[in-house]
């Protein structure tokens, strides 16, 4: 049984399998992700480093194994409680899924609003959140008139809006032009030094050797090999 | 958190514009039908009553009752269930009120040796007799006397309209327990739509970590609100058009026999809560079903 009072660490797998019908998506997978690690989950396409973020956010159920967040059994959390963790995290995707018809200010405030928060927080913060991400002056425009860094960044605004844990990104930086990925990777950098835990899900080998982090590497559902990588350095993992 | 769950429901109807107004659209149809019927029975049984209220019945006696058992034989009709008021009509006043009613043809009289009218007695009921098995009741009833020659009970169209009326009223309601499901049917289905239309966003609201009240009741809204709205838009097509048929009726043949009228608040009231409680159901079962998948 896994150690839910372990203080330093905000994940936990234990023996995860995920199938999708009769296809092996995550073999096997055990591991301990610390509070305020930032974490790189690599591997080619279909090694199953989305599926594994799937399971941590709760799009796929945990059928096999078990996934401990900040202490919480996600096999027992009963549906109701589901958008209470998700609240835990902040979710990044490569496609950006920012709501095509509300502005740019109303599409990083649903988060607050979501939790409920008081409508003078929700303005506050996420005016903050907009100038820290350098969106200020574009809060009330559509995302399609957004170029895709500037969308990204607006992702980024609203995966850091609600103060989550942890933040997840899948591929965040896999539709951008290098510098756009800089500004987003600089930002969840930021992120983490003020003391989030970051998960990354990238198949860019330089991305990570750019930053720099704890790599996961995962090869047909399994998890093959885990490694710290120092910023600008080469290592065998990669 | 109130007035944010209703500035979304109108931002959405804003956003999902072409759907949100077929939807309205088929509401309001539905509401136009259903309350049109309602209206039709309303008059219709106003009618009905008016005709109701002039009908008695006729007991016809035979010659050979004497005056005597008059007394005796009105108080049978009083003490029959539902007689509110007996009145003797003699031969010599019933002849007397036919010469008055052919004035123009009072020749005709000039050559009668002999009174042909039988005396009679005109029986009123109580209003809570008036359904036609009850009359017949009555009648036959009546008719079972020995001093009874003959019965006679008004118009026996009326019999058979009163059938035609209550089958209308059958049908009335299993057409409005069809446009009733229809209007659910279809408001399910198009809010189907708009919500299929906005799946991603449901879906991103879902993975911020919103709970499904807060993605339900901004929907839960629109549908109330869709459901007033075409209430509002269905009740007003049928006051115009109530309000130039009455105006035709009134004008017409029909003018001073009844007053036409429109569905009373009561009824309007009603009307526009069921239309809401559909706009909700639509939208309940909608949601259901896709949160579900």
């Amino acid at each position: 049984m896994i150690d839910a009072d372990d203080k330093s660490s905000i994940i936990r797998m234990f023996h995860v399998h995920h199938n999708y019908g009769t296809q092996k998506a995550l073999i096997d997978i055990t591991l301990d992700i610390l509070k305020n690690d930032f974490v790189f989950i690599t591997g080619p396409s279909g090694a199953g480093k989305t599926t594994l973020l799937k399971l941590l956010y709760l799009a796929e159920a945990v059928v096999e194994g078990q996934v401990l967040i900040d202490g919480m059994n996600l096999s027992r959390v009963p549906r109701k409680r589901i958008p209470l963790l998700r609240r835990k995290f902040g979710i990044i995707f490569q496609d950006y899924k920012l709501i095509a018809n509300r502005s740019v200010f109303d599409n990083v405030s649903l988060v607050l609003e979501a939790a409920g928060k008081k409508r003078r927080l929700i303005q506050k913060k996420v005016r903050s959140v907009l100038r820290l991400v350098g969106m200020e002056d574009r809060q009330t425009a559509l995302p399609l008139s957004l170029s895709g860094g500037e969308q990204q960044r607006i992702a980024v605004a609203r995966a850091i809006v609600g103060d989550p844990k942890i933040i997840l990104a899948d591929e965040p930086t896999g539709s951008l032009d290098d510098d756009s990925a800089g500004i987003v990777m600089d930002l969840l950098r930021g992120v983490h030094i003020r003391g989030t835990t970051v998960i990354i899900a990238t198949h860019d080998k330089d991305l990570i050797r750019k930053t720099g982090g704890r790599v996961l590497y995962l090869k047909e559902g399994r998890l093959e090999a885990s490694s710290f990588i120092e910023k600008d350095y080469e290592d065998s993992i990669l | 958190m109130k007035i944010l769950f209703f500035k979304r429901a109108i931002e959405d109807f804003r956003n999902n514009r072409l759907l949100n107004v077929v939807t309205l659209l088929t509401v309001s149809l539905s509401i136009l039908i259903v309350s049109a019927f309602i209206l039709f029975f309303i008059n219709t049984n106003e009618i009905m009553n008016f005709w109701k209220k002039g009908l008695r019945i006729m007991a016809y006696l035979r010659a050979d009752v004497l005056g005597s058992e008059m007394a005796d034989l009105r108080n049978q009709f009083q003490t029959m269930s539902g007689v509110e008021q007996v009145t003797f009509i003699s031969k010599e006043d019933a002849l007397k009120q036919l010469k008055e009613q052919m004035k123009r043809q009072a020749s005709l009289f000039d050559n009668l040796v002999e009174n042909p009218l039988p005396d009679a007695f005109e029986i009123r009921m109580s209003a809570a007799t008036q359904s036609w098995e009850k009359i017949e009741f009555l009648a036959a009833q009546i008719e079972s006397l020995d001093e009874v020659e003959e019965v006679e009970y008004g118009q026996k169209w009326l019999g058979r309209f009163t059938q035609i009326f209550e089958l209308f009223t059958f049908t009335g309601y299993a057409m409005c327990t069809i446009f009733f499901m229809a209007a659910v049917f279809i408001m399910a289905n198009t809010i189907r739509l708009v919500i299929y239309s906005r799946r991603d966003e449901i879906e991103i609201m879902r993975l911020v970590g919103a709970a499904e009240r807060f993605i339900k009741i901004p929907f839960y809204i629109q549908g109330l609100l869709q459901g007033a709205l075409g209430a509002g838009i269905g009740l007003s097509v049928l006051f115009v058009a109530f309000l130039f048929m009455a105006t035709n009726i009134e004008r017409g043949r029909f003018s001073g026999f009844f007053n036409v009228q429109f569905l009373s608040p009561l009824i309007l009231g009603a009307i526009v809560l069921t239309s809401m409680l559909v706009g909700w159901l639509g939208s309940y079962l909608s949601l259901k079903q896709f949160l579900k998948d």
